[in-house]
């Protein structure tokens, strides 16, 4: 089994004359749980949409346990969009079915069991849930596949603390010694103490990746503190009144 | 248990010093198995790693040991247990007196309102 889970190297994304990644190199481990952070439009969605092979780079390469983004890539990663994708008529039995059919890893009585402990009805339309329990049933579809590496967009944006807490358990308890779970958020308080190591990005470039501990260590502060700091935006002064 | 994070330090620290309170306060009893690493991971709400990384330190300050087949047992040497109560109970007694120092008052003052207190 190849030990780096990730690979990449020179990687860049243009949308047209926008840079969304700028020659990123980066490696990542197996077991590792990691926060991919960064202010709106600093390239968390690109990067992890280019590890799932729904856009192309570039420029750069990129290896998934050292093979190319493939059929071969896809099968190992379970990705969690940032927006739903399934129709509005399909209840969450449904999902599991195309689920099932989709992907040899699926755990259906998981899926099952992870639904009813959130109290999710497994009968009820896509169309008349909230969009917090919307993104509770993505999660358990996701997290019910026994992949490689997890690729979760925004998981815990839209949902309640409690449903947070949940959430970051799951993860905490699914994630296996083989895999990775690669988290991109802005609530970097929630989820801090669940991080191995984080990787900062900042319009399209990484700026640090380093494990939680180093970084408290380090600074003498939390992750979340030195986020701030480093992305504050200044208000602009001046105006009369 | 009860785990608190602070912000300012790594996590796994906190953590192996809030699980040797645990053991000198008796919440973990000499002889008794600790938890897997995965359950406290779980209690509180950490990284497995990070939880790892912290019964590692515990067992470097002899206050666990790890068994070869089924986790960790508290140690059962006293003297062991005992210095690290000691160990706590000065940072106890400094951070009264540090306490004091921020309200204004001097050690000998600090010691006098400690007497006062218990009588």
């Amino acid at each position: 089994m190849n030990e780096k889970l990730i690979e990449c190297s020179g990687l860049g994304k243009r949308y047209g004359a926008k840079r969304a990644l700028d020659c990123v190199d980066l490696s990542v481990g197996r077991g590792r749980i990691i926060g991919l952070l960064g202010p709106n439009g600093s390239g968390k969605t690109t990067l992890i949409k280019i590890l799932c092979g729904l856009l192309q780079p570039t420029s750069g390469k990129v290896a998934i346990a050292g093979e190319a983004i493939g059929a071969k890539s896809k099968a190992i990663i379970s990705y969690l969009p940032d927006r739903t994708y399934f129709a509005n008529w399909m209840n969450a039995s449904d999902m599991f079915d195309v689920f099932e059919d989709f992907y040899a890893d699926f755990d259906r009585k998981k899926a099952e069991s992870m639904c009813k402990s959130l109290g999710i009805e497994p009968k009820e339309k896509l169309k008349t849930m909230s969009k917090g329990t919307k993104e509770k049933v993505q999660l358990v579809l996701v997290m019910s596949r026994k992949a490689q590496l997890y690729l979760l967009d925004e998981p815990i944006a839209g949902v309640d603390p409690a449903a947070r807490d949940f959430i970051l358990n799951t993860i905490l308890t699914n994630y296996n010694q083989e895999g990775t779970v690669v988290i991109s958020t802005h609530l970097i308080a929630d989820i801090e103490p669940v991080l191995d190591e984080v990787i900062f990005l900042k319009e399209g470039k990484i700026m640090r990746h380093q494990s939680v501990d180093d970084i408290r260590s380090e600074e003498g502060k939390s992750v979340d503190a030195l986020f701030r700091e480093i992305f504050r935006a200044h208000p602009v002064e001046g105006g009369e009144f | 248990m009860d785990w608190k994070l602070t912000d300012d330090r790594p996590i796994w620290l906190q953590l192996s010093e809030q699980l040797a309170r645990g053991i000198i306060s008796g919440v973990y009893p000499p002889g008794s198995r600790l938890p897997s690493v995965r359950e406290l991971a779980m209690q509180a709400g950490v990284n497995p790693n990070t939880m790892q990384r912290a019964l590692a330190q515990l067992e470097q300050d002899g206050l666990a040991k790890a068994e070869r087949t089924a986790g960790r047992i508290v140690t059962e040497d006293l003297q062991v247990l005992e210095k690290a109560r000691l160990a706590e109970a000065k940072i106890k007694a400094s951070e009264y007196l540090h306490g004091m120092e921020q309200l204004g008052y001097d050690k000998a003052q600090a010691v006098e309102m400690l007497k006062e207190e218990t009588k």
